[in-house]
Parts: C-alpha cells; structure tokens; sequence
C-alpha cells in the first residue's frame, strides 16, 4: 500500500482479522478482551457518542447554555429550507473540486519529479515542506497579511496582480482559498506521489526505454498507471479533507465576505457558536457527519482499497 | 523518542526500492523549471514572513515588501513574548504531551489485544476503529461543547486533551495493529511458555519491538495536537488557557495593524517544529505520511 507507513506489510492486513473469531472462539485467548477498554471508553466517550448526540441534539433547541429542549423537526425544517444551507453545500461542492483540481496535477509531477534520489532533490523536497510544518491558523494569518492589496507582499509598486483584493472581492476569494489550500497541502500530496513513484520497478523504464519511448510517452503509459492507487489514496484524502477546513477559512476570511466562502464546517460553527442556535448546527453537523461517512465509504468501495497490494502484479 | 537511525533498520517494510533510475536521470528542462518555480512559490510567502517580523513598524510601510529591513530589530519578537507567549507555548506543550501519552497508552493496550485476541468481539472493535476514521471531527464539536460544559472541564486544559487524543486513537490504533502483525507469533508463545504474564509481555516484548512505531505514530498524533485550533476554540476561553494557534488568532484581533508583530508571532508559533524538522527530518516526514495509512 505505501513505503511511508513503516507498519503495513504485504498482504499482512486481512489474512488475520478476517474470520478466525468463529473458529476459536472457545478457546481460552492469550490476552483478555478487557484491554480493549481504555480505548473504547475514550473513543466511544468522545467520538461516537458526541456524534450521536448531534443526532439527538438537532431535535431540540438550545441556546448553548441551560438545559436543551424537545423540539421535534423544527431544525431540519428550517435547515433544509434555508437556502444559505444549500448555499454553503454548493461552495463547498466548488471548494472540494477546485483544491482536487489545482492539487493533484501540481503534487504528481512534483512528487514524480522528486522520486529519483539525489542531494539536489532531497534538499529541494527538505524546502517544499516547510509549507506543510505550519499550523492551519499560522498559514492563514501569512496569507491574509501577504495579500493585503495596499500592505501586503504588493506595496505601493508591486504587480498588479497583487494590488487586487483578492480576499476583499467575492468573485475572487474562493479562487484565492483554493489556492492557499493548495500551498498548504501540496506538500503532503508531492509526498505521497514520491513515495508511490519511487515503488515503480525500473525495469519497466528500461524496457520503454529500448522500444523508443521518450519521455512524455513513459509518464503517460508508466508513470500514470502504475500510480494510479496512489491518485486513488491521495484523491480520497483531499476530497475528504475539504469536508474539514475549518480553521485556514475561519482565520483568513471568517466565510466572507458576505457569505462567500461559507463552507459546511464553518456554517455549523457560526449557527451554533456565533449565532447561539446549537440545535439548528447539531441538524448541519449531521449533514457533515453523513456526507463525510458516505464520501470515504464511497471511495474506499469504489477504489477497491483492499485489493491495493496487487498493483504491480505479473512482474 | 528514538534516534533516527533505530528507525529504518527495524521496520519490515522499509527496504527502499533499488535506485534503478539512477543512470538514466538526463536533465528535463520543463520539470526543472517548474520545480523552481514551486520552489519560489513556497520560499517568497516564507522569506516575507520573516523579513517582515524583523522590521521596524514604520519601516514596515516604506520598505519595498521584499527587500532587507533597513533598520533589522527583534522589538517586535520581544513585544509578541512580553504578551504572554510563554504561557501559550506551555499550554501547546501540556496539550500536546498530554493528548500524545494517553492516545498512546490506550491504543497500544488496545492493538495488542486486537493482534493477539481473536475473538468475534474485538474483531468487531477494530471495524468500529476503522469507521472511526472517516468520522469528520466537526460534526461532534457541539455535542462535546455539551460534555465538557457538563462535566465542568470548560476552560481547562484536560478539556483539550480529552477530545483530542480521543479522535487520535483510530488511526493511531489502526497503525499500531499494523506494526504489531509483523511480529512473529512464536516470540509472544516462547514468553508465555517461559511463564511471562500478560503484562510481562507487552512491557519487554510489544513495547521495545513497536518503538519505532510509536514515534512514528507519536509525531503525527503530536503534529495535530500541536495545530488544533477548533477544540480551544470551542472549549477554551480564558487567556490562561490559550494555547498556540489560538493566540495567533488573538494576537491578529489585538494588533491588527502592528503587522510585524503578528508576523513575529507566526514565526515563533512555528519553530518549535521546524527545529524538531531540522533535527528529525527523516522521523518527522515520516510521522507526518502516517495518515496516509487511511
């Protein structure tokens, strides 16, 4: 599946987990079940159980402080009859297009290009990620700052691309996130496509190689397809993840301006956090919660990630 | 933490692929010059910020944005820490360190009984740990806003540590499986044989053999830790309790135009990483492709 992950051996993951329970169940285990405990309390207590609780809690109303109240289907009355809600869906739909868009075709040839070994390489790969080591909030402010039409890297005197307000102008702000996502996570993504590149045996180059292909024809009918899990991992992991920007738009734009970079996570921090109606963001964040479940389970089905070990099969 | 080096010898999976490519690399002039040309895309943003935090706040507004500062000072990383900086980076630590050891402590406890306890039940743990990665962390905020307030942890640093190393333990129990299916069955047979309890086992046998593991997995979880920003946020008010991202946020409501200032302090809330990057590069990317595992 990946060289990154020191953990996963080949083939090793299923051929334990699969099945065993039914035959050795009687027996006598080696270590307790109990063990489990720790980590299911944790896990459960936070995790499942909040999530559930979004569920129980879009029925009521609250204000964020006191006791929440039966309300029945008011919140998703109202949810789903507010167009901001269908609005922060489709910008959130645009968000996660355009960051796979701009994201993936930048990360691929970076990370082919960085996959030969070499100290040139290395130390340009070294600077690449410093974009990746910076907290959300940090990159945010960086950007904010930077694209400050009269303050920012333009000045008085700089290009006139920069004197545009690209935060400032609606039209022009989602582009601008894109491609500050972009920044951010590209890092990560060339990462990947490195590490995926350098799996490639290099006798499949040797032999293009004797038969005349140049080298535009070996990434079109090598690289590509012998990548292709690794477009499938990465695809999965961005089209996810934009489900869950939350703090790089919170901090650069709060969802301005007017309501032009609203997405679905930031729409359910500002109903229920800002505008104190936690019920109506408890019925959002299910949406997030069954969107987000639906895409990964979507994907994951879709790519056959269980079968991914056998993409260099016949060599 | 572990050396560097104890990584890679001990991982199964870590033989790098034979440099077969290495006698054909022929220059390619496209991909050069747009390597470069990401490079100065990632380097310009990064040079700004730091030249920017050593200016001077009205050299600020006449110094070209990319030029050297002409009058270098270090007044506004001395006004960033005077505010109270040191008491935020302790909290990222406590945080950070926090959520780090108790993800750890329980996913180990629960990887070794997921690899070594056959059972129909805690094969169906792991599914439950499987799904739990596609759970996106802000459709629970509110519900454990709900929590918190109720157990009275508003405001407090467990109130962060909680949730985190909670949301931690999938992924981190996911690779911690992983890792521990490559040990052979008959060195955990050979210890019972010799009369070790379960305890015995897992402190001389599971613990040493999955270090490597578990800084690669201790990075990774520590990274999101360190950057969260939605439970401080939500959970954490007071500025005694602010940990770093936060108070990026704040400093950039209170000093708005000092923009120096909030410059500085992008660099400050930065470096602690970068210094564990330059010391640890190989063990940082690594932790930082963990996920990848997904």
């Amino acid at each position: 599946m990946t060289t990154t992950l020191p953990a996963v051996p080949a083939g090793a993951a299923g051929t334990r987990g699969d099945g065993p329970g039914a035959r050795r169940r009687s027996e006598r285990q080696p270590v307790s079940a109990w063990l489990l405990a720790p980590a299911l309390i944790l896990f459960g207590g936070f995790a499942l159980v909040p999530l559930g609780g979004a569920v129980a809690l879009s029925f009521t109303s609250w204000n964020g402080l006191g006791t929440p109240a039966w309300l029945g289907l008011d919140n998703w009355g109202a949810v789903l009859t507010d167009h901001v809600t269908w609005l922060t869906l489709w910008i959130t739909l645009q968000v996660m297009v355009g960051t796979w868009l701009v994201q993936t075709p930048l990360s691929l040839l970076l990370g082919v290009y960085l996959a030969p070994r070499g100290r040139w390489r290395a130390w340009m790969a070294a600077v690449y990620f410093i974009a990746l080591l910076m907290s959300s909030s940090a990159v945010a402010l960086v950007f904010k700052n930077l694209l400050d039409p009269n303050f920012g890297l333009a000045g008085p005197a700089g290009p006139g691309f920069l004197r545009h307000s690209w935060l400032g102008d609606p039209n022009t702000v989602l582009i601008a996130v894109i491609l500050i996502i972009a920044w951010h996570f590209v890092p990560l993504h060339t990462l990947l496509y490195q590490a995926g590149a350098r799996q490639i045996p290099g006798s499949l180059y040797e032999a293009a190689q004797l038969d005349g292909a140049g080298t535009v024809r070996r990434f079109f009918s090598i690289t590509m397809p012998q990548l292709r899990y690794t477009i499938v991992t990465s695809s999965t992991l961005m089209l996810v993840g934009s489900l869950t920007y939350f703090d790089l738009v919170f901090v650069l734009t709060a969802g301005g301006p007017g309501y032009a970079t609203r997405l679905l996570p930031l729409h359910m921090y500002l109903t229920g956090f800002t505008a104190t109606e936690m019920g109506r963001a408890s019925a959002i964040a299910t949406i997030l919660a069954v969107v987000g479940l639906a895409l990964s389970l979507g994907l994951t089905r879709l790519s056959g990630f269980t079968r991914m070990q056998s993409q260099q099969e016949g060599l | 933490m572990v050396t560097t080096e104890a990584v890679r010898p001990a991982t199964p999976t870590a033989e790098a692929p034979p440099r077969r490519r290495r006698d054909r690399i022929r220059p390619n002039l496209p991909a050069g010059v747009g390597s470069l040309l990401w490079l100065s895309v990632v380097i310009v943003p990064v040079y700004w910020v730091v030249v920017t935090s050593l200016r001077t706040q009205q050299h600020f507004f006449t110094d070209h944005p990319l030029g050297l500062p002409t009058e270098p000072t270090l007044d506004s990383y001395r006004q960033v820490i005077d505010s109270g900086f040191d008491r935020y980076l302790l909290n990222s630590v406590v945080v950070t360190v926090g959520a780090v050891a108790l993800t750890i402590a329980v996913a180990l406890l629960a990887a070794y009984t997921i690899t070594r306890n056959t059972s129909r039940f805690v094969a169906r743990s792991f599914s439950l740990f499987l799904l739990g990665l596609a759970i996106p962390l802000q459709a629970a905020i509110v519900p454990i806003f709900y929590m918190i307030t109720k157990m009275g942890l508003y405001d407090t640093l467990l109130a962060l540590v909680l949730p985190t190393a909670a949301f931690a333990v999938p992924i981190t129990v996911i690779i911690l499986v992983n890792f521990l299916r490559d040990i052979p069955k008959e060195l955990f047979e050979s210890m019972r044989v010799d009369g070790a309890g379960e305890w015995q086992v897992l402190t001389r046998l599971v613990l040493p053999l999955s270090r490597p593991a578990i800084a690669t997995v201790a990075i990774y979880d520590g990274l999101n830790a360190w950057n969260g920003f939605l439970f401080p946020l939500v959970l954490t008010q007071s500025p005694e309790q602010r940990v770093l991202p936060l108070a990026l946020w704040a400093f950039q409501g209170e000093l708005t135009i000092n923009v120096p200032a909030v410059m500085a302090a992008v660099v400050l809330s930065a470096l602690p990483i970068f210094l564990l990057y330059v010391i640890g590069r190989r063990q940082l990317v690594a932790g930082l492709t963990a996920g990848f595992g997904k």
